[in-house]
């Protein structure tokens, strides 16, 4: 039995995996010190988001087999990726209120001996950090405050949208990550189009369109003079770290915007070194805020 | 795909009632045109191609084969701004999601979909992890990946006619309704 208050299976789903192991390793520090256990899912499938457009049946089976899973591990859970809570939400709740698709959805899982039964829920972990951990209590956990620090937040779509189905932050005026940055006392600023889309689910279709996208987002960040742009997706951040080189020539211009996980940020704020959280792993170095770390 | 062939002006009147049937595709009739999906679109910003209201109008006027055999339809990025913002509850990324299963069925598929597909059949992820990401999961410390179950994966996508949908050629499975 464990000691730990929260405990939740980690989904992982495929683009941390693939190539934003910073985000993981960050994670999971985290929520360690912060009281939160994460068990393994000893199997797990794409959570069908990115198939969606080809077949809306697959995507459901997809995601019920992955809800199916972690039903047979018995515990909800926690995503870092907002299109794989939002997807696996969006497919838990369809199941639940619809008994003919669930009927029809296990006749395909139960050919692997599956089952969906809706026993869990699915949660982003802004979500756990905010309603499972609470501000006050991450407030505790901050021994050192990153005052004097100047960061913007990009929350993505899918941490709210379809609003219908994630029924956790407002679209329209995002506050949980703004929230989650400020208790580290950074201050956090608005720019124009916050809310606007980083352009990943498009990048494989069209490359121009979706870089386009990060360009203007850059531009806007840039005009607010920031230490680092903050996100808490995996696909954002390919898109505004991993790719703003590229896009500072393809456009021939420059930004220099360090983006960081909030986990990374968080994680500073705990007192964990750089190296520890995956800093290593940026392409665009956070100078800036390794001196003021270092001063500290 | 701009093409002027007079095919491509085809009206189909039935074709809205075949939409309003696929998941998703429910409310294209609750339409009225006032194009604050259009006006709220990141892509649309940027590309003048793609205009989610149009396509929305084009399906209700019947214009199938503009806009099955468009390659706008796969532009819209599934940021939900319009299925939130719209008035009328059209769920507009839904009825384009839609229109792009249509597609799909009919064996217009984007050939990076039929990666990410391969990909998922053999290792129950969309992409390929290379060898030198996951020792570096080692050298970080993280837990090894879990390994999909393959065998119970293709067990429970046969039915769906996974391997059609990968050819192309999904319509001749109408058995599959989820």
């Amino acid at each position: 039995m464990s000691l730990a208050q929260h405990v939740y299976t980690i989904y992982l789903g495929c683009a941390i995996p693939y190539r934003v192991s910073s985000y993981e390793v960050s994670a999971r520090k985290v929520l360690s010190k912060l009281g939160v256990e994460l068990v393994e899912m000893p199997d797990f499938n794409c959570c069908g988001l990115p198939l969606e457009p080809l077949s809306h049946d697959l995507m459901l089976i997809l995601s019920a087999r992955n809800l199916a899973l972690a039903e047979q591990v018995g515990l909800s859970i926690l995503t870092l990726c907002p299109g794989c809570s939002g997807t696996l939400k969006k497919t838990n709740r369809l199941l639940k209120e619809d008994k003919r698709v669930r009927e029809e959805v296990n006749k395909y899982l139960s050919g692997a001996g599956l089952e969906f039964k809706g026993s869990i829920e699915v949660k982003h972990i802004s979500q756990v950090l905010l309603e499972d951990i609470g501000l006050d209590k991450i407030r505790e956990a901050v021994v050192r405050p990153l005052r004097g620090l100047k960061v913007a937040e990009h929350s993505g779509c899918h941490l709210s949208r379809p609003k219908k189905y994630i029924g956790f932050e407002d679209p329209e005026n995002p506050k949980a990550l703004r929230a989650l940055i400020e208790v580290t006392k950074a201050k956090c600023v608005k720019y124009a189009g916050e809310t606007e889309c980083c352009g990943s689910t498009i990048a494989a279709i069209d490359e121009k369109i979706s870089l386009s996208l990060v360009r203007e987002k850059l531009l806007h960040v840039k005009e607010v003079g920031v230490d680092a742009l903050i996100t808490i997706c995996p696909a954002c951040h390919i898109m505004y770290e991993a790719n703003q080189i590229r896009v500072e020539r393809m456009f021939g211009e420059k930004y220099e915007i360090p983006v960081l996980h909030y986990t990374q940020l968080l994680g500073l704020a705990m007192g964990m070194q750089p190296e520890d959280l995956g800093f290593n792993e940026l392409r665009v170095k956070p100078t800036k805020i390794l001196e003021r770390i270092g001063e500290a | 795909m701009e093409d002027n062939k007079p095919d491509s002006f085809k009206i189909d009147p039935k074709f809205r009632y075949e939409v309003i049937k696929v998941p998703g595709g429910e409310n294209l009739l609750r339409c009225f045109q006032c194009g604050t999906c259009t006006s709220d679109c990141p892509i649309a910003k940027f590309d003048d191609k793609y205009r989610p209201r149009k396509i929305i109008r084009m399906a209700q006027l019947g214009l199938r084969e503009k806009v099955l055999n468009s390659d706008f339809l796969w532009l819209c990025a599934s940021c939900f701004t319009c299925t939130d913002r719209c008035p009328q509850g059209v769920e507009v990324a839904s009825v384009i999601r839609a229109l792009k299963n249509m597609a799909a069925m009919e064996g217009q598929i984007p050939e990076v979909f039929k990666v990410l597909l391969g990909n998922l059949i053999k290792s129950g992820y969309i992409y390929e992890i290379p060898e030198s990401r996951i020792k570096k999961r080692e050298a970080l410390g993280l837990p090894p990946l879990p390994k999909a179950n393959i065998d119970g994966l293709i067990k429970t996508l046969q039915n769906i006619g996974i391997r059609r949908l990968l050819e192309g050629n999904l319509q001749k499975t109408p058995e599959v309704k989820v």
